[in-house]
């Protein structure tokens, strides 16, 4: 009844091809926003800041990453937590060589970098595809972890190859470190994935983003009309690794505070993410903020659930937690194999019509 | 999105109102039952918990206030970790410290628990370097590090050779998990080879090591006099079974204290016999601690694991159990020193740095003679440092001390710890501070 | 020399190890192009359950596989009724995430059922160097790998058979071919994929028992699937010889890497280098060595 567009009528192109050309849409994505970057860090503690909202805010950003690439562009990955490593030491070892660098300046350079250790690994896609090539970036993933686990060079010879943040400020606000509080941490971590995730929107359906799509759907038919696979899918490959390393940097500098690679990056990352994209919907900005969050908080909320709320033991509560986790993800691919945000639309078509659906 | 935040909040709320009247004292568990680890993490969390539950049953707790137990699954995951530290750090009346059995998750903690100032105790693992008391304010690594086992394992290889001076040409291959935690004696070991002229190799084994066929043909081409290992979970079942089938003699593999519990030396069966692995405390239940944690604990139905009972006295079960001693212990010279029932976690730090638990005090907390007396000072925080050599006997399915203590050698591992502590504190902005 | 030959023995046994995991993938994509990700963890499942029936009622070692033979089967009808038939038609990456799914349900369950803890597994296979030949040749051959060798190849022999001479394996081998050809002349897709779940189960069993024999039943166990990929990928996920033969390449050139140039670069390339070998395989040809070439039209 009140979700409706009828009556708003658009007069020109721009307006119609508007990122959000519905009005209550506008307003609600507008309020989120809002509420999240101006009620929430009043509110905020330790424990939502470094255990809820940083590791949704920070795996969003790299499901978005992975999304580009996996989702629009048809490539699967499985490289993402080899990724996110690249990200996380090329910011340890630029903001111990230049202490005075801005952190900002610090995570759009790891993202960088990133970038262009995956247009590297980006290159046997052009021959290798479906699972054959979601095995073959299994390589990078062993590989990168290895490389950070053994050059001493990459954790500044530390006795055991731990890589610890030092502490930086932005704006003359702690950011990193164990001093840094709730509030600026979660602000920062917003800030990036809120500008990304509006550039993810707007590159997705540009020029760039349809020849992703045309190749994801049919890659020969693509090539045939005049896409060139080859700049294509690097340049997938590049933005996507670009977004995942500067998740990566935020990882390990804002939410860890100190990492090493086999554990913080091992391959389990690289499966998270991709159920993040898969659970939330591929191909869709929207859903990698909701698969990050379904994968994220709601193995959180039911140990709390249980262990809190019920009383059950730990140890159990976790063996129950896995097996609901494992259902709720059948459940939803069979519920809706297009993912959470593919529901969201259906609701939002019901909504529409309500309450007179026919 | 909203409204599973709204409901995780109040679930989160009834978690902090939960609380009751008394005062009790908050001791939150990082356990891991879950995961790949969990066949390591299990005895030891039940070692841990068991203790605190007998003080509460025995003793109506530490001087008379009770103990509430706080457990967090941590599946031996720093990210899951950080979860549980946040969750736990404010529960009750506040955390007193926290033990979470996992160097990884130690170093992760060493800068929040010095912001947030909660002791960390990390018995015998973690940051060797934080043995430094005067950078390191909030971490204790009581009652010895790994360098120090580095350099006890070197000493038990000498000592069976003949003499330090025998050790030049020997070869000693250190077998290690490929992470934080398997790195860490790599230091000391390279700078007494160069010391005692023997011969160092390297050989790193990946998570998890299921599969070490190259790492153990390549021992058994090169011959080393000896092999070390730092291996934790089934990497150790593995290696001690591989060594077994190449023939390598057992009693010239040492391990590491986290690589000589039951369940490392069962899988290779006989085999295993006379394999040696480091230890700072006996074995067994047959002391009178024991028994009454089966009349009290066990008997009493307040066990955590009631499936537990017969493994009592496992290796690892005693760590747990000896983790819990001196933490209790600490706790206890923290409330004396301040005269308060009610010991906040600053001063169960004072507590810790106070800590002075002897041979007599252990004979009166039942366990007589099951480790050597620790002492703690503002300086030093990992104690005395001694380490003992235990063997297996597969026959008797039993692992038995077979040497005494030994001193570490503190002129080697002290300036390593100083210059890594020293890094610290640099890279932190800490200056450290002034011990009397 | 005798080392060479000793590392490339020590390899091709690995290899046979990484293949028994490879080859229930393959029986899988086979028959219903689902990449099963879950094939790990069904290692893990049905070593836990041969132990536990064991241990819980003290059965002798034939009765609690045969016994386990029949959860397996009970799994696979299940997968089949809860899970498969309701994604039919749906994109691979689907399938393989409900895979996953599965994973974490059948490893909770594990621990739920049998509990965490390492648990031994004897079910009387040899264990040991073989004692003749490091005495007298200074050879060294694991027992327990040779006993894996010979069951592998007695599993892919009863396979050929299995696929090639019965009814059944016919229909398997139409179902592969094409799914609606095979629906048009009678062939029922539900009962084939329950058998080839089945089929794959037990695969895992014999894995499970081969490496649970190694290391102890545990968690850690689920982790070789990580090992069987390269292996997939290099074979090809569409044939059982290239399971095999796939297994063989990559454990003797992940050993030698491990043992001639781990110490040059630095221990433990293992991992990587396994799946960068399988990576140069398909540079060359995309499909793996044995798959079906893959034709593209529009």
């Amino acid at each position: 009844m009140f979700y409706r567009e009828a009556g708003q009528f658009k007069t020109s192109y721009r307006a119609d091809q508007a990122l959000f050309p519905i009005a209550q849409d506008r307003y609600f994505v507008i309020a989120v926003v809002l509420a999240a970057f101006v009620v929430v860090p009043f509110v905020i503690t330790d424990y939502w800041a470094n255990a809820l909202l940083l590791p949704f805010l920070i795996y969003a950003l790299a499901a978005i990453g992975l999304n580009i690439l996996t989702g629009y562009c048809g490539q699967l990955s499985l490289g993402t937590g080899g990724f996110l490593a690249v990200g996380a030491y090329a910011s340890y070892k630029l903001m111990t060589a230049f202490p005075e660098l801005n952190i900002i300046i610090v995570f759009l350079l790891s993202g960088l970098i990133t970038a262009m250790v995956g247009v590297l690994f980006g290159i046997p896609s052009l021959r290798i595809k479906g699972f054959y090539l979601a095995v073959a970036t299994l390589a990078s993933q062993f590989f990168i972890v290895w490389l950070f686990n053994k050059v001493p060079w990459f954790f500044n010879y530390s006795a055991t190859g731990q890589i610890t943040v030092p502490p930086r400020e932005v704006l003359g606000f702690l950011v990193t470190g164990p001093n840094a509080s709730p509030a600026a941490t979660y602000l920062f971590t917003l800030g990036f994935v809120a500008v990304f995730a509006l550039m993810a929107k707007n590159l997705a359906r540009g020029n760039v983003g349809r020849s992703w799509m045309a190749i994801r759907d049919m890659d020969i038919a693509a090539e045939i009309i005049g896409i060139r696979p080859l700049k294509t899918k690097l340049i997938a490959f590049a933005v996507s690794s670009f977004y995942i390393g500067v998740a990566g940097a935020l990882l390990f500098a804002v939410w860890l505070g100190s990492a090493e690679p086999t554990e913080a990056f091992g391959i389990d990352q690289s499966f998270l993410i991709l159920f993040m994209i898969i659970i939330g919907g591929l191909g869709s900005i929207l859903g990698s903020f909701m698969g990050a969050a379904f994968m994220t908080l709601m193995p959180i909320f039911l140990k709390n659930f249980m262990v809190d709320g019920l009383g059950v033991q730990p140890a159990l509560s976790e063996h129950v937690q896995i097996v609901l986790m494992g259902t709720l993800i059948i459940f939803f691919l069979i519920v809706e194999p297009h993912g959470l945000a593919r529901l969201w639309q259906i609701a939002k078509e019901k909504l529409r019509i309500w309450p007179f659906p026919y | 999105m909203n409204l599973k935040q709204l409901t995780l909040g109040l679930a989160a709320a009834a978690a902090m109102t939960g609380s009751a009247y008394a005062y009790e004292l908050t001791v939150p568990t990082l356990d891991y039952r879950t995961g790949p680890y969990a066949p390591n993490g299990i005895p030891f969390a039940n070692g841990f918990s068991d203790y605190f539950t007998l003080l509460n049953e025995r003793d109506g707790g530490i001087n008379g206030v009770k103990i509430k137990l706080v457990p967090c699954e941590t599946s031996y995951n720093t990210k899951k970790g950080v979860e549980c530290y946040e969750k736990t750090k404010n529960a009750g009346n506040g955390a007193l410290f926290y033990s979470p059995l996992s160097t990884g998750m130690t170093y992760q903690l060493i800068p929040k628990v010095t912001a947030d100032g909660i002791p960390l105790y990390t018995m015998g693992y973690g940051r060797t370097s934080a043995a430094n008391g005067k950078v390191f304010k909030w971490v204790f690594n009581v009652p010895m590090t790994y360098w120090d086992g580095a350099t006890v394992a070197v000493q038990y290889a000498a000592d069976k050779s003949g003499g330090m001076d025998k050790l030049k040409g020997k070869k000693i291959a250190l077998v290690y998990h490929n992470s934080a935690y398997g790195k860490e004696p790599i230091r000391t070991l390279e700078v007494m080879s160069k010391k005692y002229g023997f011969e160092l190799k390297l050989l790193p084994v990946d998570h998890p090591g299921q599969e070490q066929k190259a790492t153990w043909l390549q021992i058994r081409r090169d011959r080393p006099d000896w092999v070390f290992m730092w291996g934790w979970g089934v990497m150790n079942q593995v290696a001690i079974k591989e060594a077994a089938s190449i023939r390598f003699p057992m009693d010239h593999f040492i391990g590491v204290w986290w690589s000589g519990s039951e369940n490392d030396v069962l899988p290779a069966g006989a085999k295993a016999d006379g394999y040696k692995a480091l230890a700072f405390h006996a074995p067994g239940a047959d002391f009178p601690l024991h028994k009454d944690i089966i009349k009290y604990v066990y008997d009493g139905g307040k066990a955590v694991d009631p499936s537990y009972k017969d493994r009592v006295g496992e290796v690892l079960y005693n760590r747990g159990l000896v983790n819990a001693l001196w933490a209790a212990e600490a706790i206890r010279t923290g409330m004396n020193i301040h005269k308060t029932k009610e010991p906040t976690a600053a001063q169960v730090r004072d507590g810790f740095e106070a800590l002075d638990v002897s041979e007599a005090r252990l004979k009166e907390l039942g366990l007589p003679g099951f480790t050597f007396g620790v002492k703690v000072t503002c300086a030093n925080h990992k104690g005395p440092g001694k380490v003992a050599v235990q063997s297996w006997d597969a026959k008797a399915k039993k692992w038995s001390i077979v040497t005494d203590f030994y001193q570490p050698m503190d002129d080697i591992t002290g300036p390593l710890v100083e210059e890594d502590s020293a890094k610290f504190a640099k890279e932190n902005n800490i200056t450290p501070r002034e011990c009397k | 020399m005798m080392f060479l030959l000793e590392a490339t023995i020590s390899g091709l046994m690995a290899g046979v190890m990484y293949s028994l995991v490879a080859l229930g993938f393959v029986l899988i994509f086979k028959a219903s192009g689902v990449f099963n990700f879950a094939q790990g963890v069904m290692a893990l499942f049905a070593g836990l359950t041969l132990v536990g029936l064991m241990e819980k009622f003290s059965l002798p070692p034939w009765a609690a596989i045969i016994a386990t033979i029949a959860v397996m089967i009970l799994l696979a009808w299940l997968i089949e009724f809860l899970v498969l038939r309701r994604l039919v038609n749906q994109a691979p990456i689907i399938l393989f995430m409900a895979t996953l799914g599965l994973a974490y349900v059948l490893e909770g369950l594990g621990d739920i059922l049998w509990g965490s803890d390492v648990k031994l597994l004897d079910i009387g296979l040899p264990q040991g160097a073989v004692d003749w030949l490091l005495d007298d040749y200074n050879l060294y051959v694991e027992r327990l790998e040779v006993a894996a060798a010979v069951t592998a190849v007695i599993m892919v022999v009863v396979l050929a058979v299995f696929f090639q001479k019965t009814r059944i394996g016919r229909a398997l081998r139409a179902v592969a071919d094409d799914h609606q050809a095979a629906l048009s002349v009678g062939i029922s897709l539900r009962t084939i994929w329950v058998i080839v779940w089945s089929v794959s189960g037990v695969v895992a069993l014999v894995a499970g028992i081969m490496w649970g024999s190694k290391s102890g039943v545990q968690f850690s166990l689920s982790l070789i699937a990580l090992k069987a990929l390269p292996v997939l990928m290099l074979g090809g996920f569409t044939s059982i010889p290239g399971a095999i033969i796939g297994g063989l390449i990559i454990g003797v050139g992940e050993k030698w890497a491990e043992i001639y140039m781990g110490p040059i670069i630095g221990g433990a390339i293992e991992n990587w280098f396994a799946y960068m070998l399988a990576l140069a395989f398909l540079l060359v040809r995309p499909q793996g060595l044995f798959g079906e070439k893959i034709i593209e039209r529009i």
